[in-house]
């Protein structure tokens, strides 16, 4: 059975998320006082028809490190579910 | 005199291609031909340009799925071997994102797609880019990006200070770098960077929009001589 691999790109810390910071003020305007900081990712959802859990792993690290995400300003990170 | 030909490469999104195109047409001896993304045939160019505008959308991020086109695959494999490729904006992008060059573009400090007039100050002016220009020249040119606030580790900075890779940076009209001549919040006002062979350049602002009086300024034209000087004398 196939997998899809949800995979999450982030902003390094060390980068400006400006579109992090225009959510955190408006947060921040809506009243909600204790939010500190807001950071805005991508999320990508990825089947692969592999049967092999190994195999699947490595594709899901393979495309986020060649395409998905760029690891100068970015960091990712996946979860592998088999669909049904 | 046989014609120089100089690749214009054109991604679904690219939108100053003809500006690149019109601009490589004004010197003689000098034929640009418009290359398709999907295409694999640099048709005897000479040289590239990847022009501004988007590309595919620019989906995921700026440059990111145009760095896997097909003729990108052959773009990277000429300048490897040493010719010129040159990316504005969007292409600066796709340099970026394909590891011809070193970095990457985030989106511009103060949230906000600029499209304005910038000053930028040539550093380098011994590539083959910038020979026509005099170094330290403050030169008049418009940006026009959401994502053009360049990033790179600050060991990669230190050695493009060095190596003298700093082609660009934005500065103010007497040539001060400071940080309100800086308007994308770019790392040491960087706007464009060189490879250290000396044959990928890529910049955020746009020469071939500074390439005619009646557009303003004429400040990008010599970087269209350079090369041109470049090729053809070469």
């Amino acid at each position: 059975m196939p997998y899809t691999a949800k995979i999450k790109v982030t902003l390094r810390q060390s980068i400006l998320d400006v579109q992090g910071k225009a959510v955190e003020h408006a947060l921040k305007n809506l009243g909600y006082g204790t939010v500190e900081s807001a950071r805005i990712g991508k999320y990508i959802e990825v089947t692969i028809n592999e049967q092999d859990l190994l195999q699947a792993e490595r594709i899901a690290n393979e495309i986020s490190q060649k395409l998905l995400s760029n690891p100068v300003m970015e960091n990712y990170s996946f979860e592998l579910e088999q669909v049904n | 005199m046989a014609e120089v030909i100089v690749g214009v490469v054109v991604f679904p999104g690219s939108n100053c291609d003809h500006d690149t195109e019109y601009s490589i047409a004004s010197f003689e001896g000098v034929r640009p031909v418009m290359l398709w993304h999907n295409d694999h045939d640099l048709q005897g160019a000479k040289a590239i340009v990847l022009p501004g505008g988007f590309s595919y959308g620019d989906y995921l991020r700026a440059g990111s799925i145009a760095r896997f086109s097909p003729i990108m695959q052959e773009v990277i494999e000429f300048a490897r071997k040493g010719f010129p490729v040159l990316g504005i904006c969007n292409g600066f992008q796709v340099l970026l994102e394909s590891g011809l060059l070193e970095g990457a573009l985030s989106r511009n400090r103060d949230k906000k797609f600029l499209c304005c007039q910038t000053n930028i100050k040539a550093l380098n002016c011994s590539t083959i880019f910038t020979s026509e220009y005099k170094k330290e020249e403050v030169l008049s040119m418009p940006i026009a990006h959401g994502e053009g606030n360049y990033f790179a580790p600050s060991e990669v900075i230190e050695s493009l200070e060095e190596h003298n890779q700093i082609v660009f940076k934005y500065s103010d009209a007497a040539g001060m770098v400071t940080d309100e001549a800086n308007p994308n919040g770019s790392l040491n006002n960087i706007a464009g960077i060189i490879n250290r062979q000396g044959n990928v350049l890529g910049l955020m602002p746009h020469p071939e929009r500074a390439s005619e009086k009646l557009l303003g300024s004429l400040d990008g034209r010599p970087l269209f001589e350079s090369l041109y000087k470049h090729i053809v004398e070469a």
